[in-house]
């Protein structure tokens, strides 16, 4: 293949496990166009006016192959009564969580997208990006997995203990999750988004047991991602995914975001045919990069996994940290456009 | 507490019966047999001495079985929790057989996950030391406040967000300011995906899993 891809045709030929013209960059970034905008995070999450233009900007600026309309993480479980606390240069955090008391699981009821500010500031924010693009760049939206979403509705650790000890209540939350996130996912798809990326850092044997998740998460991510009308690409959030790999190829997902701590050729082998990588850059290391680091380590994992397609070039997270340079991510930009034109033999070395 | 989830234990028992034994137990999420093993072996022995013999020695090795990829962060927390509770029973809080000295306290600077920080109270606990909590979104100005009111020697700063992580040196330059010889250890995922963060955060060490701060401390409190 030549040059002159869109970066929708990019990645559409990666994930079908064919070479596009060059690996594809996925640059995600979240509060990264306040910094672009000069606004402040809270005011630049006021409308999604601003984030549609600081996210086009970015585009434009660092010539990713995708956007990212997704604020913060927080945002769903606003929609459950969650409280979002903001700061002056991290992503907004989630507060007190919804969830109190495990007996409240009966209760709580699955909040309406179109009932939900938070999520309609989504969904607006797509529809922009989408009037502006089209069908040329891939708008990726997101959703947090029924199984890992507790952490936020009620604290990493009450989940935990419910996790082992409550598994009426484990289920009967699991059913509510998968019902909310189902809607919200396919209401992304329907405002414009070209798939959706599936976090569930959970998923991870990094956090839990594989036989534990085999059990739960696993089952939850088949049944919800059976019913999301569109692609859908898992998250590890950057936790390790090379055990899990085969499983999460079997719950439906076309894709996989892994780990810095992955071995990025061995979750290459182990993936072929099945899952598109995305992924491994480090992002909390990025902030201390220089150009040439940067370029280096663009150049080692296009080495490792860009043979073949079936792999998109991306942070580890999905989420460049506001503490990044410029100078870093037009590196890492100007190395994916020397080291991962197709064919690619010059990174073999 | 134990799942109705049936679970394989992982990790393999690699320590001696009833080390072996007890890990086992934990990594399985089985408080009453965690509590039967301890029961059986301790009986013997004072608390402390069956919690150094036993409990830190399996709670250090759970901890590197993390590290290494081999017991998920579930099975950390759980572990440490069911030991914690055990020990509470052996050797209640406030007992003269409890370590309080030197003082120790725990934040979760600027943020609000607070896994990290319950693991290593239930850890710390379960080697009977004595930690005050000063909860989760814990400003650096009253990080500082407190640390200084309280003559805290060692201070233990957990953090997931990476700006959190990078306030941490302003806390710490005004800690040891005003208490030099007060020292401080910090954990969290930024200092596991950067590990150059920790030094630049002006820290004395850096907690990698609960247990390796576990024997930081002991280290620490054994100079002190």
């Amino acid at each position: 293949m030549t040059g002159g891809m869109t970066p929708a045709e990019r990645a559409a030929v990666t994930m079908g496990f064919e070479e596009p013209d060059r690996v594809p960059l996925f640059l995600l970034f979240t509060i990264y166009g306040a910094k672009e905008l000069g606004l402040s995070i809270r005011e630049y999450f006021s409308k999604p006016e601003y984030v549609a233009a600081g996210q086009m900007r970015l585009y434009r600026k660092f010539g990713g192959d995708c956007l990212n309309p997704f604020c913060y993480a927080a945002s769903e479980v606003e929609a459950w009564g969650g409280e979002v606390i903001f700061s002056d240069n991290s992503p907004p955090n989630a507060g007190r969580p919804p969830i109190r008391e495990p007996g409240e699981i009966e209760s709580i009821e699955v909040p309406l997208v179109e009932e939900s500010p938070s999520l309609l500031f989504g969904l607006r924010t797509i529809e922009l990006l989408k009037r502006e693009v089209g069908d040329d760049v891939p708008i990726m939206g997101s959703v947090i997995s029924p199984f890992s979403l507790p952490i936020l509705q009620m604290g990493f650790a009450a989940y935990i203990e419910l996790l082992y000890s409550e598994p009426d209540l484990f289920r009967t939350l699991m059913k509510k999750n998968e019902e909310f996130c189902v809607r919200w996912a396919n209401a992304q798809l329907e405002a414009g988004a070209t798939a959706i990326g599936y976090a569930d850092p959970l998923a991870s044997p990094d956090m839990t047991p594989r036989d534990l998740y085999r059990r739960t998460g696993f089952v939850v991510a088949k049944r919800t991602i059976s019913r999301i009308g569109g692609a859908v690409a898992t998250s590890l959030a950057s936790a390790r995914a090379l055990p899990v790999i085969d499983d999460v190829a079997a719950t439906g997902s076309v894709g996989i975001g892994v780990s810095t701590f992955d071995d990025l050729a061995a979750v290459k082998r182990q993936c072929a045919g099945r899952l598109t990588i995305l992924g491994n850059l480090n992002a909390i290391e990025m902030c201390r990069w220089t150009p040439a680091q940067a370029e280096a380590e663009v150049k080692k994992a296009i080495a490792a996994a860009g043979p073949g397609g079936g792999f998109v070039l991306s942070d580890n997270h999905g989420e460049i940290p506001w503490q990044v340079p410029e100078s870093v991510l037009l590196a890492i930009s100007a190395a994916v456009r020397k080291w991962g034109r197709y064919p690619l033999d010059r990174v073999s070395v | 507490m134990r799942s109705d989830f049936p679970v394989l234990p992982d990790g393999g028992a690699s320590l001696p019966s009833p080390a072996g034994d007890l890990k086992e137990a934990l990594l399985a999420v089985d408080p009453v047999r965690a509590g039967r093993i301890l029961g059986d072996a301790c009986a013997a022995s004072s608390p402390v001495s069956c919690i150094e013999a036993l409990v830190v020695p399996v709670l250090e090795e759970i901890g590197r079985d993390w590290e290494e990829g081999q017991v998920a962060l579930s099975q950390v927390y759980m572990s440490g929790r069911i030991c914690e509770e055990i020990v509470n029973t052996m050797l209640p809080p406030g007992s003269p057989g409890r370590i309080s000295q030197p003082k120790m306290a725990i934040a979760v600077l600027e943020d609000h996950h607070t896994l990290g920080k319950r693991i290593l109270l239930a850890v710390l606990r379960s080697g009977g030391y004595e930690v005050t909590d000063y909860g989760s979104g814990v400003t650096v100005d009253g990080l500082v406040e407190r640390v200084i009111r309280d003559g805290i020697e060692i201070l233990l700063i957990s953090t997931l967000m990476l700006p959190a992580a990078l306030r941490a040196k302003e806390a710490i330059a005004r800690i040891k300011e005003a208490l030099p010889e007060t020292r401080v250890i910090v954990g969290g995922a930024p200092f596991r995906f950067d590990p150059h963060l920790w030094r630049e955060a002006g820290a004395d060490a850096v907690g990698h899993s609960a247990s390796d701060t576990l024997a930081t401390v002991r280290a620490m409190a054994g100079g002190l």
